[in-house]
Order: structure tokens, then sequence, then C-alpha cells
């Protein structure tokens, strides 16, 4: 980057360096973001992750609103920021998640040689559009500032709605067409009738199962964690009240236990008198 | 440094677009190939506007965002369309019609 800097005033013609049309604040800029945004575009092309490469493009956008800020395009430089940066990259960067961010590019060539001839065609591209634009004779630069004499949102407004409208018109249409185009690309066709809720309640009663809701853990025992069964008026424990998780981990506590505690404490002794095994879940009668 | 340079900045970032479309797999990566080539001629219309004196380049840049948005509208849902029926979003494996 530093050899093309230094090799490019010798290559530009002298017709447009003597105009003094940029500030020293705009060349500091320029040369501040060029290479930024030169960096960022080959991050673009050399990134293996997909959301690195999108930041990279958001990199590149951004500086270019600074760019076009400093030329006189405020309006563009908002619109840059607010459309690309902030609608576009979002949009790619939600389609990216969408798609899976670890989908890697594959690395079998399927056409022979396509990598050489796509870097030969890249950096000829390079020579022949630098080329084009070192070799062409431009005008003297003029300067917006004349045609931005009622602020540059304005002056566009009237390019916009006066010279332009019937593009503007054209371009209207063509956003509409193209949200509905995306309606219906990703409009799927259901393959089943949908249920609706009186129709889940005859299967759940045809099929038999409980209608109610389950007991609750803990109740009537003298215990209310999760883990503890519910008891039934008889004293003995209700599995169904337990959680299925903590079922099937085996972290259920012995209902029995917490059952017994009831008649010792009902026969008038303590709760946790006798030594009835190791009691992990600690002694926290309150 | 005169507004040639911006010329040139704008051709170094169309050609490594180009070459982002011509060298990565990815649908999406190629998608922002695309758009990087879109703003190189942004810019580029924004700095003849510039030499110029008038809005129109401006204009045009701006129509070009516009079609740039309606685009990308067009193609991501293209993309995931095919994610879905694919499960792929490389661009070599759409390669059916290939006996």
């Amino acid at each position: 980057m530093s050899a093309l800097a230094a090799a490019l005033p010798a290559a530009l013609p002298a017709t447009l360096a003597s105009t003094g049309q940029t500030s020293g604040g705009e060349e500091a800029l320029f040369w501040i973001l060029a290479p930024i945004m030169v960096i960022a575009a080959l991050g673009l092309l050399f990134a293996r992750k997909s959301v690195h490469a999108a930041l990279c493009l958001v990199v590149v956008m951004i500086s270019l609103a600074f760019i076009y800020v400093a030329q006189g395009a405020v309006f563009l430089g908002v619109v840059q920021v607010v459309v690309y940066t902030g609608a576009i990259m979002m949009l790619f960067l939600f389609v990216l998640m969408l798609v899976g961010v670890d989908s890697a590019d594959s690395l079998v060539e399927t056409i022979r040689g396509q990598r050489w001839i796509g870097w030969l065609a890249g950096l000829g591209l390079v020579a022949v559009l630098v080329g084009v634009i070192g070799t062409a004779v431009y005008p003297n630069p003029v300067g917006v500032e004349e045609a931005n004499e009622a602020s540059n949102p304005v002056g566009i407004a009237h390019a916009i709605f006066a010279d332009h409208v019937f593009a503007m018109e054209v371009v209207g249409s063509l956003l509409v067409t193209a949200a509905l185009g995306a309606l219906v690309l990703t409009h799927r066709r259901r393959l089943t009738t949908k249920r609706d809720q009186k129709e889940l309640a005859d299967l759940r009663v045809a099929g038999g199962h409980h209608l109610a809701p389950l007991p609750a853990p803990g109740v009537y025992a003298r215990h209310n964690a999760m883990d503890v069964p519910a008891l039934d008026p008889f004293g003995n424990p209700i599995e169904s009240s337990v959680p299925r998780v903590l079922r099937v981990r085996g972290q259920e506590a012995d209902a029995s236990e917490y059952a017994a505690r009831i008649d010792r404490v009902l026969a008038g002794r303590s709760a946790t008198e006798p030594p009835v095994g190791p009691d992990v879940e600690g002694e926290d009668d309150k | 440094m005169s507004l040639t340079h911006y010329l040139v900045l704008s051709g170094i970032l169309f050609s490594i677009g180009a070459a982002t479309v011509l060298l990565r797999r990815n649908a999406i990566i190629v998608f922002m190939g695309v758009e990087l080539m879109l703003n190189a001629s942004n810019l580029l219309l924004v700095t003849f506007s510039r030499l110029h004196g008038t809005l129109d380049g401006q204009v045009m840049a701006f129509f070009v965002m516009v079609v740039a948005a309606a685009e990308v509208v067009v193609g991501l849902a293209i993309i995931v369309s095919i994610f879905r029926t694919r499960r792929s979003a490389s661009v070599d494996d759409i390669n059916l019609l290939k006996s």
C-alpha cells in the first residue's frame, strides 16, 4: 500500500493536482481512511469466517460515509450509514446467523484453475481501472459548494423530486416488488392442517392422559423442596409429583422417610430421632 | 492530492469486490463482494459529482443505494430458500444440471 501511495502522485495527471480543491484536512482523512478501507476490503477476500467478512465490509462502508461527507455529499453520508451499515449489513448478519455461522468455505475446486484465473482477473481489473483512471483527462474540479448552496439535502431533494421524479417512482415500485418477491421466495406452504385448541383438547381426552395438572411436590410432606414427593391422604408418596427430570436423574428424595417423620411427630417424639441411614438432605426442619 | 485519488481508491475497491465474487465459495460472501462493488461505484459517482459541480452524480448514487437494498432483499431470500432445500450456502453445491 505504501509503495502504491508513493507511486500514485507520479502517475496522476498534473491538471488536477494544482487546483487546490482538497484541503489538508481532507488529504489527511483520505490517507488515513484509504489504507483502512483497502485492508478491510482485503479482509473480505481473505477472512475465514463469514462474520469477520461482514464486519470488514461494515468498516469499509462507514469509512465511505466519512469520505462522502468530506466530499460534500452530506445526505449520502448519512444514508450510507443508515441504509448500508444499519439495514443491509444487519440483514446480512441476520441471514448469516440463520444459515449457520460455521458454514465454512469448501476448498475443493470444481472448476480447474478457477483460483488462478480469479486472481489474474482481479489483478488485471486493478491494472485496467487504475490505468484508465490515471490516463484519463478530467476537467477542472468545480466542487459542489455552489450546488449545495441551500444545503445538500435540499439540493438533492430538488434533483430527485423535480428532475428525476419518474426514476424515483420506478425505484419505489421496484422496492415494493422486491419486498413481495422476498415474501414469495421464503414462503413455505403448510403441509398439514393446523390443529386448533379444541382438537388438541379432544386428542388429550381421547388419549386417556392425565387431564388435570400434576400434583405439586412437597405437599403434605414436612419438606417443601422440589425433590420430595407429595403424600397422598394415606401417607404414600406420589411419584408423579416430582419433576420428571429429577426422577430420571435419580435425584428424588426418599419419600417414606419424610412420611415416617410425620408419624413420629404425631407419636410425640422428635422428627429425626432414629438413625434411618444417612440423611443427605440435612436437618432443615424449620 | 487531487480528486483522482478517490477514483483510484474506488477502482481498487471495485477490483477487490470483483475478486471476492470470483474467488469465494460462500454465497453470502459473494454477495458481500457485489455490495463492495456497488459501494465503489458510489464513491466514483460522488467524486464525479464533485468534479462537475452538479448533484446528478449524488442522485445516481442514491438510486444505486435503493436498488442495492432491493437486490439484497431478493438475493438473501434466494440464498435462504436454497439453504432450506440444499442445506448449503456454497455456490459450488448448486450443480444439479451437471451430469
